[in-house]
């Protein structure tokens, strides 16, 4: 066992942790810990762009922003952290510009800005320009910047460790438990403070835009100590992924113009939200390429849509709408505009599809796109324990894999990466103001004892049941049954299932036994957390007996704000789960029906 | 389809030299390289041992030697690549194990050029610097990369010296030097214009055919030359 001390450590180096860490280490000493070379996050996929009303290109304001969010978010965002988001972002956009993010510019040298799913003028009720960006790889050059500005400010990095246990002692976090990979020893980080900054686990399905990394590990842990994670049952599926393999095309390509149509040639959304149409959000589009693939509308009756991005389609439709530029004249796009402005999305369709996007449609289907839920935190990152929002002291959570709940029941379109800057720099900053005032806490005995139990169980198996095949069994399950529609039966069986799943888990044969960069031992380990939160997933989900932003139950098709306007809390207690609620803030954003 | 894949084995722990592992696997043609791996991973052999992440050539984490050639394991589909593939580690790196090389000292090159934007000037208050879509478009190019390592891990001149900085720390320069908000030109000119800098490069055109966000590496270095010679940027 090896021994580090630091005031804080963070867990996580995408967006939301090197934003924490930037901000912590102005006061504290910070050790960033990764499972993966800080470039190599998810962050770095992400497309389309950050939203912030800048009003670059257009009127607009953050309360819009904030406004849109809440009802993106089907009335389940708590509106006071929504505001202090759609807020803040205006001033960290420019903060990220500063700091040397490319971003693309308008005529006069501004941050370029695009619509974007569900962002409205709130007046005219039309799309907004919102989404900031920069090409079509916005988040690769926003994880870029903030690593780079972390080397120029030394921020201490531990690359290729994996956090496994958090160290709480006498009612505090005294620091966490890392496997180093490329050795295979145990680290033990004391510190005043630990932050959680991990992102998703989009790995539980199928069909996923998320990478083999996103894996969940960090709200296992937590599960299992007895925390408690909020609105598990709220999973985002993203409308247009590549069909079959899931990697996603962004909504900007729809924010440039395309259009989805279904096997009959029709601009279907046009059906289910007259208004946004193409550019509703998130989860009811996903439910209209869904139920058009039901009535055997699929290309050829398949099981998919196509999103086409063709000049003459985009153009014809917005001569259809009457889309102006804003000097009057009407709004036109060429192959060329295409080119610049999504160039990864052309050449992911060439490389992966053999498609030319500008010459033929992309074959799309619904892809498992993002955590609205996760471990609770209150507007400066501190980690939420129980219903009546007490915290953990020096737990600290940002990012995707928290929930604050800025999304509520469905995220919108740009605004993870604000979330991610937004609350990564306001608990980086919350963290080291902690860690001024505490001293640290003793370490409990034997602080790795219960992590080498778990690698060593792994280990010791001479022969079971191979981790591949339960984890492609947990995936088809989720995907069918935990998907974009469910129904107590779907979610009953499911349940069934993940618990035998489970079972057999408790037998998984690891054939590395080696050391050194056992990444065999490592996809195990993280199957284990994959199998508790589709557990709780499935649980939370046949809990909810209605539908809500991306939580669409067949059996309970409506919204029901009499019980069910809370949000969802589960505890681990044994081997049972308990559930308890939360209610939702509201400032002045009263729930009403949600019409696009 | 039946494909047989070679790959250079090879674990300190327990190898004394490397070996050539063979594994016959049934892909799609559509499938990627990556997948291809992950079956002889999951269903064959766990100690197969390789770096992966995203799975859609953004993450930068699986460049291997594929064929001869250096590309990313998920960039790469199995019908391009014939019935008989061969899979090695990119040269001129310490392997750790198997296809996993030790990518700390590619790291330490682009830390050395400064890689984050130096402007003394404080940021103008409520907004943003401003830049035009011309300037912004000098070094577009360049802010693409995901340092993979395939091209200076594909560079005969770093096989020959591994101090020669290589090609990735060349475009990530160049990403800054083209800048019209960075200040730091002339400094960043003199890393470049040492014995290890950009002078080191033969224009072999290894790199720039193996980048998988094509990147025209070349030009940027050809950027790089002229505005050393030159004195700045023009
Ligand atoms: C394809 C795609 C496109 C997207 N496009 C957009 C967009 O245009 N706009 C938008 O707002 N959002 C977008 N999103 C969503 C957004 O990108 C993510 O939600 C966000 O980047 C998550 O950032 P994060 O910092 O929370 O986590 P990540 O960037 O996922 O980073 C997680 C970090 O945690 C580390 N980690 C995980 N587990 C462990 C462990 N056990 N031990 C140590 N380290 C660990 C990883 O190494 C990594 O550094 C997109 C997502 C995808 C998948
Ligand atoms: S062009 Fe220069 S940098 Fe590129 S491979 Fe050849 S010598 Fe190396
Ligand atoms: S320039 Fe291209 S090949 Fe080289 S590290 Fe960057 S992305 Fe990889
Ligand atoms: S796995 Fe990310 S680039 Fe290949």
């Amino acid at each position: 066992m090896i021994y580090h001390k630091h005031d804080a450590v963070i867990v996580g180096a995408g967006g939301a942790g090197l934003m924490a860490a930037l901000y912590a280490s102005k006061e504290v000493n910070v050790g960033v810990i990764s499972k993966l070379y800080p470039t190599r996050s998810h962050t770095g996929t992400a497309q389309g762009g950050i939203g912030a009303a800048l009003g670059n290109l257009e009127e607009d304001h953050w309360e819009w922003h904030a406004f849109d969010t809440i009802k993106g978010g089907d009335y389940l965002v708590d509106q006071d952290a929504a505001e202090i988001m759609c807020r803040d972002a205006v001033g960290i956009v420019l903060e990220l510009e500063h700091m040397g993010l490319p971003f693309d510019r308008t005529p006069d040298g501004k941050i370029s800005q695009r619509p974007f799913g569900g962002h409205t003028n709130n007046v005219t009720k039309q799309p907004v320009r919102r989404a900031c960006h920069a090409a079509d790889r916005t988040g690769h050059m926003i994880l870029q910047t903030l690593y780079q500005q972390c080397i120029k400010n030394n921020v201490q990095f531990y690359d290729e460790f994996q956090f496994m246990d958090l160290l709480v002692n006498e009612g505090r976090v005294v620091g966490c438990v890392a496997y180093e990979i490329k050795t295979g020893e145990l680290h033990v980080f004391h510190a005043k403070a630990v932050f959680f900054a991990t992102g998703g686990w989009g790995r539980l399905w199928n069909v996923t835009s998320n990478a083999h990394s996103l894996t969940g590990d960090a709200p296992a842990v937590m599960l299992r100590k007895g925390y408690p994670l909020e609105d598990m049952e709220f999973f985002q599926f993203h409308p247009t992924g590549i069909y079959k393999m899931g990697i996603l095309i962004t909504e900007g390509v729809r924010g440039e113009g395309g259009v989805l149509i279904n096997g009959l040639g029709e601009r279907f959304m046009a059906r289910y939200a007259p208004t946004l149409k193409d550019l509703a959000s998130r989860d009811v589009i996903s439910r209209a390429i869904y139920l058009e693939i039901a009535a055997g509308r699929g290309i050829n009756g398949q099981d998919y849509v196509y999103l086409d991005v063709r000049p003459e389609t985009v153009n014809r439709y917005f001569d259809e709408d009457g889309k102006k530029n804003p000097d009057g004249t009407p709004r036109r796009i060429t192959a060329a505009d295409i080119e610049k402005k999504l160039p990864d999305i052309a050449d992911f369709c060439r490389t992966y599809l053999g498609v030319d996007p500008v010459k033929q449609p992309m074959p799309i289907q619904p892809t498992a796109h993002y955590a609205m839920g996760g471990i609770p935190t209150d507007v400066d990152g501190r980690v939420i324990v129980d219903v009546d929002n007490s915290v953990l002291p020096g737990a600290y959570a940002a990012g995707e894999v928290a929930c604050v709940s800025v999304h509520g029941a469905n995220r919108l379109g740009t605004n993870s990466l604000v979330d991610l800057v937004v609350f990564g720099k306001r608990g980086g900053i919350a963290m080291a103001q902690y860690c001024k005032q505490v001293d640290y806490g003793p370490l409990p005995p034997n602080p790795e004892a219960e992590t080498r139990r778990q690698l060593d169980a792994l280990l010791s198996r001479t022969s079971g049941t191979s981790a591949a095949a339960i984890r492609r069994s947990m995936q088809d399950v989720m995907m069918r049954n935990v998907g974009v529609f469910r129904t107590e039966k779907l979610l009953t069986e499911a349940l069934e299932k993940i618990r035998d799943l489970k079972h057999q888990y408790q037998n998984v044969y690891v054939a590395d036994k080696g050391k050194r960069f056992n990444t065999d031992l490592l996809e195990a380990w993280e199957l284990g957390c994959m199998l508790d939160l589709a557990e709780v997933t499935a649980l939370c989900a046949l809990n909810r007996t209605e539908s809500r932003g991306g939580h669409a139950r067949d059996d309970y098709p409506k919204r029901d704000d009499v019980n069910w306007l809370k949000h969802t809390m589960i505890f681990k207690q044994g081997d049972n789960y308990r559930i308890g609620y939360k209610p939702v803030v509201i400032t002045k954003y009263q729930p009403m029906e949600r019409v696009y | 389809m039946r494909v047989t894949l070679r790959i250079k084995r090879f674990n300190p722990e327990k190898d004394e030299k490397p070996w050539w592992g063979e594994y016959e696997v049934d892909v799609e043609p559509n499938d990627q390289l990556l997948d291809a791996l992950h079956k002889v991973k999951w269903y064959q052999d766990g100690t197969l041992t390789l770096r992966r992440s995203c799975a859609h050539g953004i993450c930068g984490s699986d460049a291997m030697v594929v064929n001869g050639r250096n590309r990313l394991a998920c960039k790469v589909l199995m019908k391009d690549l014939g019935k008989k593939v061969t899979v090695e580690p990119i040269r001129g790196l310490p392997v750790i194990k198997d296809l996993v090389v030790d990518m700390e000292p590619f790291f330490a090159k682009y830390r050395a050029i400064k890689p984050y934007l130096i402007n003394n000037d404080p940021p103008p208050e409520g907004r943003e610097r401003l830049q035009s879509p011309a300037d912004r478009e000098r070094f577009d190019d360049t802010t693409k990369c995901i340092l993979c390592a395939c091209c200076t891990t594909s560079c005969p001149s770093f096989w020959a010296n591994g101090d020669y900085v290589g090609p990735a720390a060349i475009v990530q320069a160049h990403r800054f030097i083209f800048d019209s908000r960075d200040q730091a030109t002339a400094e960043r000119l003199d890393i470049m214009n040492d014995m290890m800098g950009v002078w080191r490069c033969r224009t072999v055109f290894n790199c720039v055919e193996c980048c998988p966000r094509e990147i025209n590496i070349t030009k940027a270095i050809g950027d790089v030359k002229k505005a050393i010679l030159e004195g700045g940027v023009r």
